[in-house]
């Protein structure tokens, strides 16, 4: 875990006093994370394959850092994110929590976890209680948490207030009385309740009119400084990733394909697959019009996945070698923009590989 | 029956001849229910050349899938009320009967969906769908109908698809089942193509390719098109005009190059603002405030007053008319008054 060094440490954060393993500690360190979902059927229920949701990824969060992952539908970047939160539990997982590993000896419960990482997701309705008012939502992890009630009624009135719905007006309502930007806001409130260090943000804008992402976007910004959090942006809008993440990491097919910083995967991507994804961004100029798509065909079926390096059967630079080996993230060490494609690594024996 | 892409071609129509393919006057639609009545459009009036393609844009709410599917005549009639004028080709649509309206969809007016999983029958094969749509219009045999079928996915650039006419909606991704749609839907060469939102579920590898043909097949076939979207970009890549609806009312309308490169109206103005893009970095958004206004309530003045920057007393007055701008650039605000 090397990219510390590019840390801008002349405005150094404020240090939480949750903080345990230092600052140059990342706060989430991911390692051979694996999900495969069976595939059954028949009269027996054989299992018959396996979806390759999530296929050994490693990465690390730092802190205070936004990490953006994008990619497209079945990439595996929601598993991912419910992985992380334990909503479902991986085939293979080492995880690190600033520090102490998660649910071993020595380590944080995930209890401990679930206080310190919260997450808000796409649909603003059907992850709130259609039953409790939204004042009693925001109060509901802190009370399971053991705060008193009057306490965490409080607490949920100012973090109302915070995310800017007036709490003596909005505090007694049931989410359909809001509108979609008003019932995320206080699902990011629910989020904060028990003063997490990380926030989860799974397509959190996606479902929102762009007048109101905006707005919910600048409430994103706002919190992040004031809290002092960390956050994991997932979305498969380009823009938005490129505005808040710090870094961005990149999945196909249920693998990382690149990972850096923001302006190096923007401004100088090294995967195939990442250039077709930037190349299928829209101009809003009418006199830019995209003549000639960038790349053809839908991403495969992750049941079945091809051989070798994933993205071959849509890359127009595959070659033998590609269908032979599957390219590692890591080829070249040390690197802080590390690409998983055989032409960055000199020692694949892809022609079009850098010397 | 042979078919070609020209062949395809619509047929020229009174309209080729300056009038207008499409006519909507006055367009107001109201649902109605015990409890409240939803004011979705009110007072809608635009028209469309033939071969020419217009983006409807609006939030959610803003009435334009209403506005499209009071075109098609899909509301229920039971809890709708319509009024104005609406013509599309030779055919008024309120004129007509539910019998008549069948054999206008889906070969004089077509229209395609935002959800390929649910405007597909999941339990018929994509071949039967789009030879079914044929047979029903054309009057011709299902060998027939299959072999248009056949034509019509290579025309939407299906790969293999003599093995895609057997496949059901769920074998097909999603980018295939759009085309597959699309291909349904141009079966019987449409003079007018409706799209709601066709490309917003799509990834956006697919919305490029899906983008692209939609583009080339209404040059290729001459129809014309209406095109609603959220996005701003999407229409950017698609419009030759620009409707943009607020609480159901159009509040400008130009050229794609006039709207969207000198927005005139505040609330055009606040959505290209408020669309992020990457050099926005470190900055905060121009966020337009607050949310779009509840249609069960009756507004006076202009509806975007409690969200706009530049108020004056005369915007609580009375509705903006559209007016215009520039030549055959309009906007509804009491700025240009």
């Amino acid at each position: 875990m090397k990219p510390m060094a590019e840390r801008d440490f002349a405005n150094p954060l404020p240090i939480n006093t949750a903080d345990r393993g230092g600052r140059q500690q990342p706060m989430l360190l991911v390692q051979s994370l694996k999900k495969h979902f069976p595939v059954k059927s028949g009269l027996l229920q054989r299992q018959k394959g396996a979806v390759r949701a999530v296929d050994n990824i490693s990465f690390s969060v730092l802190k205070g850092e936004t990490l953006g992952i994008v990619g497209e539908s079945g990439c595996g970047k929601s598993t991912l994110a419910r992985l992380l939160m334990h909503l479902i539990t991986a085939d293979a997982c080492t995880l690190v929590f600033d520090g102490d590993p998660v649910s071993e000896i020595r380590g944080i419960t995930l209890r401990d976890l679930r206080k310190n990482m919260q997450m808000v997701f796409q649909d603003s309705y059907s992850s709130l209680n259609p039953r409790l008012p939204i004042r009693n939502t925001i109060a509901y992890g802190p009370v399971v948490h053991g705060m008193a009630k009057s306490d965490a009624e409080r607490l949920a009135n100012d973090l109302l207030n915070r995310v800017g719905l007036r709490s003596e007006i909005y505090g007694a309502r049931y989410p359909h009385e809001l509108s979609g930007g008003q019932k995320q806001r206080v699902n990011i409130a629910r989020a904060l309740a028990l003063t997490p260090r990380v926030l989860i943000l799974d397509e959190a804008v996606s479902a929102l009119d762009k007048s109101v992402e905006a707005q919910v976007l600048n409430l994103l910004n706002e919190l992040k400084r004031d809290f002092n959090l960390t956050y994991l942006f997932i979305s498969h809008d380009l823009n938005v990733v490129q505005y808040i993440s710090d870094r961005v990491l990149v999945m196909y097919l249920g693998q990382v394909v690149e990972i850096g910083p923001v302006e190096e995967i923007y401004g100088n991507p090294r995967h195939p697959y990442t250039r077709a994804l930037l190349q299928s961004r829209l101009s809003m100029n009418p006199a830019e019009r995209v003549t000639e798509p960038p790349i053809g065909g839908d991403p495969p079926n992750p049941i079945n996945p091809p051989s070798g390096c994933r993205f071959r059967t849509r890359c127009i630079f595959a070659e033998g070698v590609c269908e032979a080996s599957q390219p590692t993230l890591d080829a070249v060490t040390g690197d802080r923009h590390p690409a998983a494609c055989h032409m960055t690594d000199p020692m694949s024996g892809h022609t079009k590989a850098a010397a | 029956m042979v078919y070609d892409t020209h062949a395809l071609a619509a047929p020229p129509s009174p309209a080729s001849t300056g009038t207008p393919l499409v006519e909507v006057r006055d367009l107001s639609v109201e649902f109605v229910s015990r409890e409240s009545t939803t004011r979705a459009v009110n007072g809608v009036s635009f028209s469309l050349a033939p071969g020419e393609v217009l983006c409807i844009i609006g939030e959610s709410g803003s009435g334009k899938s209403v506005t499209m599917r009071a075109l098609m005549k899909l509301h229920p009639a039971k809890h709708t009320r319509i009024s104005g004028y609406m013509r599309v080709a030779d055919h008024e649509v309120s004129a007509h009967s539910e019998r008549e309206m069948r054999d206008i969809r889906g070969s004089h007016i077509s229209m395609i969906f935002q959800e390929p999983m649910t405007s597909l029958d999941p339990v018929y094969r994509i071949g039967d769908q789009i030879a079914e749509t044929v047979v029903h219009h054309k009057k011709c045999s299902r060998a027939d109908g299959y072999a248009r079928a056949l034509e019509l996915l290579k025309l939407v650039g299906v790969p293999s698809p003599e093995r895609r006419l057997k496949a059901y909606p769920h074998e097909l991704s999603g980018g295939l089942r759009q085309r597959a749609m699309i291909a349904v839907a141009l079966s019987c060469s449409p003079t007018l193509l409706l799209a709601d939102e066709p490309t917003t579920a799509l990834d956006a590898t697919v919305q490029i390719q899906v983008l692209v043909l939609l583009r080339r097949l209404q040059q290729e076939l001459g129809m014309a098109v209406i095109f609603v979207t959220h996005d701003l970009s999407v229409a950017a890549q698609i419009a030759d005009k620009v409707a943009v609806m607020y609480a159901g009312r159009i509040v400008e309308y130009g050229s794609v190059a006039d709207v969207l490169q000198h927005p005139a109206h505040p609330y055009t103005q606040g959505m290209l603002a408020s669309t992020v893009s990457g050099h926005m970095r470190g900055q905060i958004i121009e966020a337009i405030p607050g949310s779009p206004p509840d249609m069960r309530v009756r507004i006076e003045g202009c509806s975007f007053v409690p969200r706009c920057k530049s108020v004056k007393p005369a915007c609580r007055r009375g509705t903006p008319a559209l007016v215009d701008v520039l030549q055959g650039h309009q906007a509804a605000c009491a700025n240009f008054v």
